[in-house]
């Protein structure tokens, strides 16, 4: 390998050496010199266009994110004309923006609030016209406010690139440039798949979950209301941050307590369904493989993968499993086996998800995901949502004493937990297809080969009767399209794929806790939520989902057996096929 | 009668003859780098305006995504995604037009065309347009159609010159 060339540069006074190909920015932070950026996202949008950043080169004014450093320069950080400058950057974007901080959603958590604060903006020297446009409520996930936007372009260079989905884009010109669907389109008749990818991208309150905060109190005071609620998997390793704990922390039993002091009836876990996912998808592989028909078998479990999928490979439609969603098929249980033991009339149970996703609230309204007109889930809330109801109610989070699921969907295998993790529902699969195909139990129960961040992993698995089994797992869409195209082109033959949306899976959804710029540019935190949710899997005493004795017991008590015909009516859907455009 | 079927024949000839050539224009671009512009001048040219069936078959062929083309059609003034009608009625709203009354124009061309701004009408006939400054202040208030220009107007003259056009 080439050694490395060094360069020699001077930043206020300090001489310094950094690789060739550094940026100002970064050779910065590495003497301890912060700038600020506004437009930069590393790797992902880097159009130097906010100009927050600027640094003395010489007599000239840089934006230092996106210059390269080159033997010699003398560049300066803190010059009365450096603060001057990016004083007027941002006092310019405050000027056409509606500022309205105590009431934002995103107060406190908001990169141009902390940077006004930072440059000691106390009044603003220009008042000009300002952008004047409707709150887009249209999406049942994902809320855009236009007068919030400072036009960074961090949320499309995300949708676009890291997504491939473009549902997004910048339209007109000069002060009238907006963000937004083509053909000026409501987000909710574009291509949009509610990832919220683009709500972490964002550095304001211009982007954020359709909220259903209110819907949920007003359901809890109502006496005549059953209201149960289920937590998804990866909620569990990422509400801690919301009350100051660090990234990776497990909250599981304080999250349950909160649950409780909320208010809900029923506290019970998705993981519950996502072994009993497990059993039906399993199934559905054994069957397709022993047919060969529809394969590769890709999951389902994933609204924001399954509505690309419908809109970008509609032939492909079949191939998608047809299992719901594990809470859908929670919700569905609830409404219906549970309300029976319960003796409860099932259209006075309300069933809310928490849930480290946004797509899932247009999931939930989708109405294939039905029974006897009533939506399986009627709510679901992102974890930011779930904190901000703690924080309402006065809870105090971290002091709250661990309390258990209810039964009987609270108990869950570690199978069910790691389905928050990219690679999880492929290994759980896994676990429970290899032994009842082996019809016998299995020492191993980790399958690495599925594990980690990577946005394509591939293992090629032997079954004990000799069938062989090339999965492909997959995180972030931009990775599945490339998967897709080369399965399309014949190039690429697997039997199972297991796609999750969300760069990392849904420990990083969009409804996940907002971390700041910085954090994420020092800890990396898919690995650290996705390290919590395997040490869960391994605190668990059943890891295998097919050994849950709930499981066992919903099939002998009601559903008959995986892929029944009851099976099928509560907890089996179908797509469809949507425009491209 | 017998007029309106030749000209639903001709339509559906042009339909295809369009399809046609926006074909060869992108056949022409395909592999061009930057060929994205010049495509949309043709579809343009092709249909008067940027058509939206039209723009999702240069997205799939071009492999360039909506959100792109959008952005693109949208930055340039040259381009339009309205089609335009048979003639363009351009009403100045330059400051010397409007305090001569140039709103009250726009009003009755408006009301009178029974079409919104910047929208054409619904018989393809004319498309009106506010305009900023013409260059005929001396003749305030001014509306342009198509290279006509007509000055010192008040809203009672507009019947008389559209007649001119609906011949
Ligand atoms: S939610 Fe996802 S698909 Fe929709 S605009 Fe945001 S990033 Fe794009
Ligand atoms: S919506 Fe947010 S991320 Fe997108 S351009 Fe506006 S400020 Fe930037
Ligand atoms: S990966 Fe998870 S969080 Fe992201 S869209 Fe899919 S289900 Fe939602
Ligand atoms: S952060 Fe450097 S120009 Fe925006």
């Amino acid at each position: 390998m080439n050694k490395l060339e060094k360069v020699k540069i001077m930043i206020d006074g300090l001489e310094i050496e950094v690789e060739k190909g550094t940026t100002v920015l970064e050779a910065a932070k590495e003497v301890g010199i912060h700038i600020p950026t506004l437009c930069y996202l590393k790797n992902v949008n880097e159009p130097s266009s906010c100009r927050a950043c600027v640094v003395e080169v010489g007599p000239r004014l840089i934006a230092s994110c996106t210059l390269k450093a080159e033997d010699g320069m003398n560049i300066k950080t803190n010059t009365k004309k450096v603060r001057e400058a990016r004083k007027t950057v941002v006092e310019l974007i405050l000027s056409d923006h509606k500022r309205e901080c105590t009431s934002c959603l995103r107060n406190e958590k908001c990169e141009l609030q902390s940077l006004a604060n930072n440059l000691n903006i106390r009044e603003l020297r220009f008042e000009g016209e300002r952008t004047r446009a409707e709150i887009d409520y249209s999406s049942p996930a994902i809320v855009r406010d236009i007068e919030k936007c400072i036009l960074c372009g961090r949320c499309i260079a995300t949708c676009s690139n890291v997504q491939t989905v473009n549902a997004i884009g910048f339209i007109n010109r000069g002060f009238g440039t907006i963000v937004g669907p083509s053909f000026d389109k409501p987000l909710a008749d574009s291509v949009c798949i509610n990832c919220g990818q683009c709500i972490l991208a964002c550095p304001v309150g211009a982007l954020y979950e359709h909220e259903n905060i209110n819907d949920i109190w007003r359901e809890i005071e109502n006496p005549d209301k059953l209201v149960v609620v289920q937590t998804a998997p990866a909620v569990r390793v990422a509400l801690g941050e919301e009350f100051g704990l660090p990234i990776g922390t497990r909250v599981t039993g304080k999250m349950v307590a909160a649950l409780r002091k909320i208010g809900f009836d029923k506290v019970f876990d998705t993981d519950f369904a996502a072994d009993l996912t497990i059993m039906e998808e399993g199934t559905e592989l054994i069957k397709r493989l022993e047919t060969g028909e529809n394969l590769p078998l890709m999951t389902s479990c994933c609204p924001g993968w399954v509505k690309f999928v419908e809109h970008n490979f509609p032939n492909m439609l079949e191939n998608l499993s047809t299992c719901k969603s594990p809470h859908e098929m929670e919700g569905a249980l609830i409404k219906s086996y549970f309300a029976k033991r319960m003796n409860v009339d099932p259209k006075n149970i309300v069933v809310v998800s928490i849930m480290p996703c946004t797509a899932k609230k247009f999931e939930s309204q989708r109405e294939e995901l039905s029974n006897q007109q009533m939506q399986d889930v009627d709510y679901v809330l992102t974890t930011r949502e779930l904190a901000q109801m703690i924080k309402e109610a006065g809870i105090d989070f971290v002091n709250l004493k661990d309390e258990e699921f209810d039964n009987p969907f609270g108990e869950a295998t570690g199978a069910g937990v790691i389905f928050g993790a990219t690679g999880g529902v492929a290994e759980a699969a896994l676990r429970t297809v290899f032994e009842l195909v082996a019809g016998k139990d299995l020492d191993t129960v980790d399958f690495n080969a599925v594990r980690g961040i990577e946005g394509i992993k591939e293992a090629t698995i032997e079954l004990p009767n000799g069938a062989v089994i090339n999965t492909a797992v997959i995180n972030g869409l931009g990775n599945a399209r490339k998967v897709m195209e080369l399965i399309q082109k014949g190039e690429k033959n697997y039997q199972f794929i297991e796609v999750m949306a969300c760069p990392g899976g849904c420990i990083n959804g969009g409804g996940q806790p907002i971390v700041d710029k910085e954090t994420r540019e020092n800890i990396d935190v898919k690995i650290a939520r996705s390290k919590a949710i395997y040490d869960e899997d391994k605190s668990l005493p059943i890891r295998k989902s097919h050994k849950n004795p709930y499981i066992k017991k919903i099939y002998d008590e009601f559903l008959g057996e995986p892929n029944s015909h009851l099976s099928h009516q509560l907890l089996h859907t179908n797509y469809v096929a949507r425009e491209k455009f | 009668m017998e007029q309106t079927q030749t000209m639903c024949c001709n339509c559906g000839n042009q339909q295809d003859e369009r399809n046609d050539k926006l074909n060869e224009l992108i056949q022409k671009y395909r592999d061009v780098k930057g060929g994205l512009i010049p495509v949309l001048h043709g579809v343009q040219e092709i249909y008067g305006y940027l058509n939206e069936d039209a723009l999702k078959v240069v997205s799939e062929e071009l492999a360039v995504p909506m959100s792109e083309i959008y952005g693109v059609a949208t930055f340039y003034s040259f381009f339009s995604l309205e089609p335009k009608g048979e003639h363009v009625i351009r009403v100045c709203l330059g400051t010397a037009c409007y305090v001569k009354g140039a709103q009250q124009v726009l009003d009755k061309l408006s009301e009178k065309l029974n079409v919104e701004v910047n929208k054409t009408t619904e018989d393809q006939k004319f498309t009106l347009e506010a305009s900023r400054c013409l260059g005929a202040c001396g003749l305030a208030p001014v509306i342009m159609i198509d290279d006509d220009v007509y000055g010192k107007l008040t809203p009672e003259m507009v019947d008389e010159i559209l007649e001119k056009y609906n011949k």
